[in-house]
């Protein structure tokens, strides 16, 4: 079990709203992860660079923050295959469906993007379906 | 001066990511089991990014003609509903019930500084290349008959695709 935590975990999707939103008032770009992370991957595009930058940013923030502040809570539920696997089957599948939870689930559907809401409809449906059937079948 | 404000920004969203719980796969894990362990945390961080985003990016398309660093917006602006999105889509579904982490929680969890998120990170990036090179190869084919430069087929696709 998990401890239900409504307003933490709010707040903590404000910031990321707000890390979209004050990435398009700069650069003018999507906060989608996939995209982010493909850009510091060959081929290299001509916005490597911001985007390293974002990458830096998200991962020495946690770093710090764990470092001085609190611990954060953190819990591998699954075996180190399923670990595997679930990481390439989601990295195909973000570079096919070309966005993932933050690119199409919080950048696209406050743009009201259609195809972004249809990704949100499938890639949610089948994450219910796949902890189901993991969990509950086999 | 610019890619320290996109460090920055980075930062905000990786607070936000670890905050919210997205970084720990068992608290993902159980908001999709309804049928066992449920904990619907998650919806309360869509919620709040919705909260903050909808508002702010209709105030930004609104008001402003350009991004403060950039000559234009740069956002997606392929409309079509295809085969490739809804599989893929659903493909990704299927890994993060898997693994109980997205892309974008994976990354600001390397720095908690648990291996496990380093195996997951090195294997999500294994499947983005190689999901990289079966698009290559389909790209080839169809540039090869029209004659267009493989490089500029890659950018029309970049920026029109990238959600």
């Amino acid at each position: 079990m998990t401890e239900f935590t409504p307003l933490v975990s709010f707040a903590g999707g404000t910031l990321i709203g707000l890390a979209a939103v004050l990435l398009m008032l700069s650069w003018g770009r999507i906060a989608g992860m996939t995209g982010i992370l493909a850009g510091i991957l060959p081929p290299f595009g001509s916005d490597m660079r911001w985007k390293a930058s974002f990458l830096t940013g998200a991962v020495l923030a946690p770093l710090l923050y764990e470092a001085t502040i609190s611990d954060i809570a953190y819990q591998m539920p699954v075996s180190l295959e399923a670990l595997i696997i679930g990481g390439v089957i989601t990295g195909i599948g973000v570079t096919f469906g070309s966005g993932c939870t933050s690119g199409h689930g919080v950048c696209g559907l406050a743009r009201f993007s259609r195809r972004s809401a249809v990704a949100v409809i499938m890639f949610m449906s089948f994450a219910f379906l796949t902890v189901f059937l993991t969990r509950h079948i086999f | 001066m610019r890619y320290l404000v996109a460090g920055l920004i980075g930062a905000i969203f990786g607070l936000g990511i670890i905050t919210s719980g997205m970084a720990n796969p068992a608290k993902v894990l159980n908001f999709f089991d309804l049928a066992g362990s449920f904990d619907p945390s998650l919806a309360f961080v869509m919620a709040g990014a919705l909260t903050i985003a909808v508002p702010g990016y209709a105030l930004i398309f609104r008001k402003l003609r350009k991004p403060v660093f950039t000559p234009n917006f740069n956002v997606p602006n392929n409309r079509t509903i295809d085969r490739k999105l809804v599989i893929g889509s659903s493909i990704f579904g299927i890994g993060w019930g898997i693994g109980g982490f997205c892309p974008g929680a994976s990354l600001p969890a390397l720095g908690l500084g648990h291996p496990t998120s380093f195996l997951f990170v090195l294997a999500l990036i294994a499947g983005i290349m190689l999901a990289q090179l079966i698009q290559k190869a389909r790209i080839f084919e169809h540039s090869a008959s029209a004659a267009t430069p493989i490089s500029l087929t890659d950018t029309t696709e970049e920026i029109q695709d990238h959600a």
